[in-house]
């Protein structure tokens, strides 16, 4: 099962590169499909994001005594204030480990 | 030295400075994919198949949710979509190549490497060899980055669940999104996301990931429409 889906998730992905460099002579995409391609990462991380962030072992939403979402709002201030990929990283982790073990 | 190497090694050198977060980042992967119970030779071939890192940081997460097939590839065709408008950049500048040439640049097309080498290309019109530049970047990330998962994968194994590493998978997320939610309409698209996945999340077979980037990508084309005739 393990195998066949990365197979299959591997031949996907590099359908996605290759297609258009099979195909096209010239750069062929207009202007609306590169504006929308450009919001994907904004449209899909989040539905990674919310749910790991928001949502206890069990599925349920946890806003309060949730030591996750203080985590992430710290990450997300971080980030915002720094743009660097490894801030944003080691806040979050700082302020989780901060809330669990010592608090 | 001839001019083919010479290009391939500015490809590798170029390609550096976008190196210092790839390396993390494949570090994080090696220790999710351990933590997440795909197992190490799973983990390790997974960076050689699958080669882009966002999609297998979400493989490894819906995995271990209990996910379907299908779920978990069309996860990562939608994450990877992206890849479809560096191809399409790409393509113009590799027309004469043979099908072995497109393939092996395809299999290099990461993010990094597209950013430094179309920037190449778009300078180097008349240069005939300019695709070894890519072939420079593309490689030397790809190396990069087996090293860095190799090293994830060790330090999964020693690492104690009780310090929360999985949480690092959401933190990537939100680095890898940070710079684009500044701006509104990116915002608006990444919260309609986070809500949709959020009320979907108890659907069967993990299927809220894919809904919830179905109603961000609907709101992206509608905001692309006001955004480019408002021009």
């Amino acid at each position: 099962m393990i195998w066949t889906t990365l197979i299959f998730a591997g031949l996907v992905t590099f359908f996605t590169r290759f297609s258009m460099i099979a195909l096209l002579k010239k750069n062929h995409f207009g202007p609306r499909l590169r504006v929308v391609l450009s919001y994907v990462p904004s449209a899909v991380f989040p539905a990674i994001i919310f749910p790991a962030v928001f949502l206890n072992s069990t599925g349920q939403l946890v806003f309060l005594d949730n030591p996750k979402v203080l985590a992430a709002l710290v990450a997300v201030l971080i980030g915002y204030l720094t743009e660097s990929v490894i801030a944003t990283i080691v806040s979050g982790l700082a302020v989780l480990w901060l809330l669990i073990f010592f608090i | 030295m001839t001019v083919k190497s010479k290009i391939f090694i500015k490809g590798c050198f170029d390609v550096m400075p976008l190196l210092i977060p790839v390396v993390p980042f494949g570090i994080i992967f090696g220790v999710i994919g351990i933590e997440s119970g795909l197992g190490s030779t799973v983990t390790f071939l997974m960076s050689i198949i699958i080669f882009a890192g966002s999609s297998q940081l979400a493989f490894a997460q819906l995995f271990t949710g209990g996910a379907t097939t299908a779920v978990i590839v069309s996860s990562v065709a939608i994450i990877n979509s992206r890849h479809f408008l560096y191809s399409a950049v790409v393509a113009q500048y590799l027309t004469k190549l043979k099908l072995f040439w497109k393939i092996i640049l395809s299999y290099f097309l990461t993010d990094q490497a597209f950013i430094v080498s179309q920037k190449y290309f778009t300078q180097q019109s008349k240069n005939k060899y300019r695709h070894y530049h890519l072939l420079g970047s593309g490689f030397t990330l790809w190396f990069v980055w087996q090293l860095a998962t190799v090293t994830g994968i060790i330090l999964g194994e020693i690492i104690p669940k009780e310090l929360n590493l999985a949480f690092a998978v959401p933190l990537t997320f939100i680095s890898l999104i940070i710079v684009d939610i500044k701006k509104i309409d990116h915002l608006i698209v990444a919260i309609t996301s986070g809500i949709f996945a959020i009320i979907f999340f108890n659907l069967p077979l993990k299927t809220y990931i894919v809904i919830a980037a179905a109603a961000g990508i609907l709101v992206a084309f509608g905001l692309s429409h006001t955004r480019l005739y408002r021009k």
